[in-house]
């Protein structure tokens, strides 16, 4: 079973790996030492979505562009009115 | 006919000059046209070096040159191409040198709605055709994007919609890129927002968004013209960040709509296809951990189950043992006391010991009795017969000793004497006694030839009773005699020769 790092995954592949962890405990196939080991990793699974749905916070800034309007050189606070 | 213009009878117009008439038509279409609008399709479009536009308007019948200056092509709110159906607005002016007329366009617009659509449809199939809109070029947006690129108005209910939007659904980093949505500013700053965004490098300074939102709100056909535009379909089709565009209502559909990745109804919709609901994500995240949990929970409980069932099923080991061991008991009932098994044995053990002593004591006798015999074969005098025996034979071989070496050493005498007296006949020395020499050279070696002997070569010659020197005649040849002056051994050398 290749595993890659939890650390570098997406939200929606860590999701869909967690998917697949809680079926296959559910599936009941799996022998018991394995069903442990899937178990600690769908809850490694659980904390990174968890901090990636946690770290949200809603920040608007606008671009400042450069003299030939093709460019950013920088952002500056956002106000929509 | 008179080659005379005679003024005709009953008129009394003035004779003008080509220039003064010239003037007159200058002055007559310049002031009656000094401000014309005209509706025609444009023929053929020419964008002089100059900065200069010459173009033809015309209709069935009639053809009319225009002209828009380049200081007018800046504020034109469309690009003229030919064959688009236009209303030109502007002056006549005239060329009295070529006899000419021309209208100087200030403002070129699409003759009404339809001739709007028809330049559309024209270009959208361009755009088409050159694959810009294929659907297989089309990227999948990123599921939870960080940042989230937006061109639109910085002002207007527009941006206040996507940024409401995104606040309830998954707030994220937003970068408003501020264009102008409208009038002939608005094509080419939404161009630049949206490979401005695509330039951004990831891990700069700026952030680099994973998904742009371009969008603007309902409006007219001409209001939304900027999103029809050449320049912004291609920056949107060239740009690697997913486009999601989101102009005008959802009858609306705009140019950049084709060559984006996802096209909204609306901004908010637009905001929505951006972002999950985070909520439900929460809430999905959670029913996965709760299904996580019970599924061990489950799990664990079937097996202990199982194990218990299992262990009920084992026979109890007291069951097992006492089976065997009344088999034991049973073995072990039939089995001989030991002593019984070796009462035989001992019998027999016994009756043997018992002849033992009497079987010693036969076998020693009989070996007594081969002792005595052999003993008695063992005696002196038989010995004594040998040695007499080997004596005499000595005695026989010393006798016959003595004479056999003594004939052996006479034998041996006579030869040596033989052999003595031939050495002494067949020596040199008895041939000089009879009157021959032996001459030898300086170097002690015997001469046998002649020609060995060089003048002047000293020699020795051996007579029967000694030695004498000689040295040869002549010098350097041998067959050269020498003088009689000259060796100093005197004449009688000489002589020999």
């Amino acid at each position: 079973m290749s595993e890659p790092k939890i650390a570098e995954m997406s939200f929606e592949d860590a999701l869909k790996e967690l998917e697949r962890v809680v079926q296959s405990l559910e599936g009941g196939q799996v022998p018991l030492d394995e069903s442990i080991a899937l178990y600690e990793r769908g809850e490694a699974l659980r904390a990174h979505c968890e901090g990636k749905l946690r770290d949200a916070e809603l920040k608007v800034e606008k671009i400042v562009a450069s003299a030939s309007g093709d460019q950013a050189s920088g952002t500056a606070p956002f106000d929509a009115g | 006919m008179s080659l005379i213009d005679d003024t005709p009878e009953g008129t009394n117009a003035p004779e003008l000059t080509v220039s003064e008439l010239s003037r007159g038509i200058k002055r007559t279409l310049e002031t009656t046209y000094g401000r014309v609008r005209v509706r025609g399709e444009l023929g053929r479009v020419t964008f002089h070096r100059n900065g200069h536009c010459y173009l033809d308007l015309k209709d069935e019948n009639a053809v009319l040159a225009g002209v828009i200056w380049k200081s007018a092509i800046g504020g034109l709110d469309i690009r003229p191409q030919e064959g688009d159906e236009v209303i030109a607005t502007g002056r006549i002016t005239t060329f009295a040198g070529q006899s000419k007329y021309q209208l100087v366009i200030e403002n070129l617009a699409y003759a009404g709605e339809g001739a709007l659509l028809a330049r559309l449809e024209r270009l959208r199939k361009q755009l088409a055709a050159e694959g810009l809109f294929d659907p297989a070029a089309k990227r999948p947006l990123p599921y939870l994007p960080r940042v989230i690129g937006v061109v639109t108005s910085p002002t207007g209910a527009v941006i206040r919609d996507i940024l409401h939007r995104l606040a309830d659904r998954f707030p994220v980093h937003v970068l408003v890129w501020p264009v102008a949505v409208q009038g002939p500013q608005s094509a080419p700053q939404v161009a630049a927002a949206i490979r401005g965004f695509d330039a951004l490098a990831p891990g700069g300074s700026v952030p680099r968004p994973e998904v742009l939102i371009v969008a603007r709100g309902g409006g007219s056909v001409e209001d939304l013209w900027g999103f029809n535009d050449e320049a912004v379909v291609r920056a949107v089709h060239d740009c690697r960040i997913p486009v999601i565009s989101a102009v005008g209502h959802e009858t609306d559909t705009t140019l950049i709509d084709h060559a984006a990745d996802r096209r909204a109804p609306t901004p908010s919709a637009a905001a929505e296809m951006a972002v999950p609901v985070r909520a439900e994500l929460v809430a999905m995240l959670a029913d996965r951990d709760a299904r996580r949990k019970s599924a061990l929970a489950q799990m664990l409980k079937q097996k202990g189950q199982r194990l218990r069932d299992v262990a009920r099923a084992l026979p109890r080991p007291s069951e097992i043992i006492e089976v065997r061991r009344q088999r034991l008991d049973l073995a072990a009932a039939r089995l001989p006391r030991p002593a019984e098994l070796t009462k035989a044995r001992r019998q027999q053990l016994a009756l043997v010991a018992t002849r033992l002593p009497a079987a010693l004591n036969r076998a020693v006798a009989v070996a007594r009795i081969e002792l005595t015999r052999r003993s008695g074969r063992l005696g002196v005098a038989h010995l004594a017969g040998r040695v007499e025996r080997g004596r005499e034979r000595l005695d026989g071989w010393a006798t016959r000793l003595v004479p056999a070496a003594r004939r052996k050493l006479a034998s041996a005498s006579d030869r040596l004497s033989a052999q003595t007296r031939l050495l002494g006949s067949l020596g040199y020395r008895q041939t000089l006694a009879r009157g021959f020499a032996v001459v030898r050279g300086e170097d002690g070696d015997v001469v046998t030839d002649a020609a060995s002997l060089s003048g002047g070569t000293r020699i020795a010659i051996e007579f029967r009773d000694g030695r004498a020197s000689a040295v040869t005649e002549g010098s350097g040849a041998a067959s050269r005699p020498r003088g009689k002056s000259g060796g100093s051994s005197g004449g009688r050398q000489g002589s020999l020769f």
